[in-house]
């Protein structure tokens, strides 16, 4: 692979266990559970963006992580549409699927509705970070870095994705279950983008 | 309920239905506008506030143009459900 080509994880974030890590660093750890925990984060992280309350529990966590992980990311160096993302869970979006058909013995909420689908949280993180370039969502049992790895550096050496944001976003019976890695091209921090370092990252979370 | 208490009433419901956690009832002021400038408020939002009418209320929307109007501000719903309810009185 030519040096140009070289793809670097320049940023990972995990949030898990009540904890918040930001590569080696803890930068939070919670003491609420369930939905009190991601409410907390919001002050705590100084995430300042009010849709947040009125999102799901998966787009919640997912906006939280991708909150720590662009931290210091420099998207002005990036065209909108050479952003991408690509995430993955196990349970789908089980859990406004249920509070949705709750809400429907009754009065269904619209806003329960918009997110019966796992590939809103891409939305969410798109809208407020700006990324216009391909994305996709993949449900599997478990996360699974060869695909991860094998599509997303297809998607970055084949296509004209130049920063992709890429992981795992689960919640289910309020467990908050996130890891991203932010993926740039020809970038000198971080580390090679491979399938053994995604590997490592995801289960040292 | 006069109609002081039903606007102080449907901005504690506003903030309840929508999830405006970072929002407490004196923050809404009794004619500023819900959408766009005001409170910010979006077409999803529109829904949930024809959901809250029929919810709270037992109003539905006959016309959905007619949410334009209706849901201009909290004094404009207000003034909207004191209406209805005034007419089924009838």
């Amino acid at each position: 692979m030519s040096e140009e080509n070289l793809l670097n994880i320049t940023s990972a974030c995990v949030i898990g266990n009540n904890q918040v890590w930001k590569e080696k660093q803890l930068l939070f750890e919670g003491k609420g559970q369930g939905i009190d925990f991601l409410h907390s984060l919001y002050e705590n992280l100084d995430i300042n963006y009010p849709k947040f309350f009125k999102m799901d529990a998966l787009c919640k966590s997912g906006m939280a992580a991708a909150h720590v992980l662009l931290k210091n990311f420099k998207k002005e160096q990036y065209r909108p549409e050479e952003m991408g993302m690509v995430l993955s869970n196990k349970n789908g979006s089980i859990e406004a699927d249920i509070n949705y058909y709750e809400s429907s013995r009754t009065f269904p909420s619209p806003s329960l509705f918009v997110y019966t689908l796992p590939n809103i949280v891409i939305g969410e993180i798109s809208i407020r970070y700006g990324f216009k370039g391909e994305n996709a969502f993949f449900v599997s049992e478990k996360f699974n870095a060869d695909w991860m790895y094998f599509y997303v550096n297809n998607l970055m050496q084949e296509h004209h994705i130049k920063a992709c944001i890429c992981g795992w976003v689960d919640v289910v019976d309020e467990e908050y279950d996130a890891c991203l890695f932010l993926v740039e091209k020809k970038s000198e921090n971080g580390i090679n983008f491979t399938a053994g370092n995604l590997d490592i990252l995801y289960n040292r979370a | 309920m006069d109609r002081n208490e039903l606007i102080q009433q449907l901005k504690e419901q506003i903030i309840k239905q929508l999830n405006l956690a970072d929002k407490k009832p004196e923050d809404i002021k009794d004619d500023d506008p819900l959408f766009v400038e005001g409170l910010g408020l979006d077409s999803i939002d529109a829904l949930e506030l024809i959901v809250l009418l029929q919810q709270e209320y037992n109003i539905k929307l006959k016309n959905a143009e007619e949410g334009q109007t209706i849901f201009r501000s909290v004094s404009t719903m207000a003034d909207y459900i004191l209406e209805q309810q005034a007419g089924s009185a009838n």
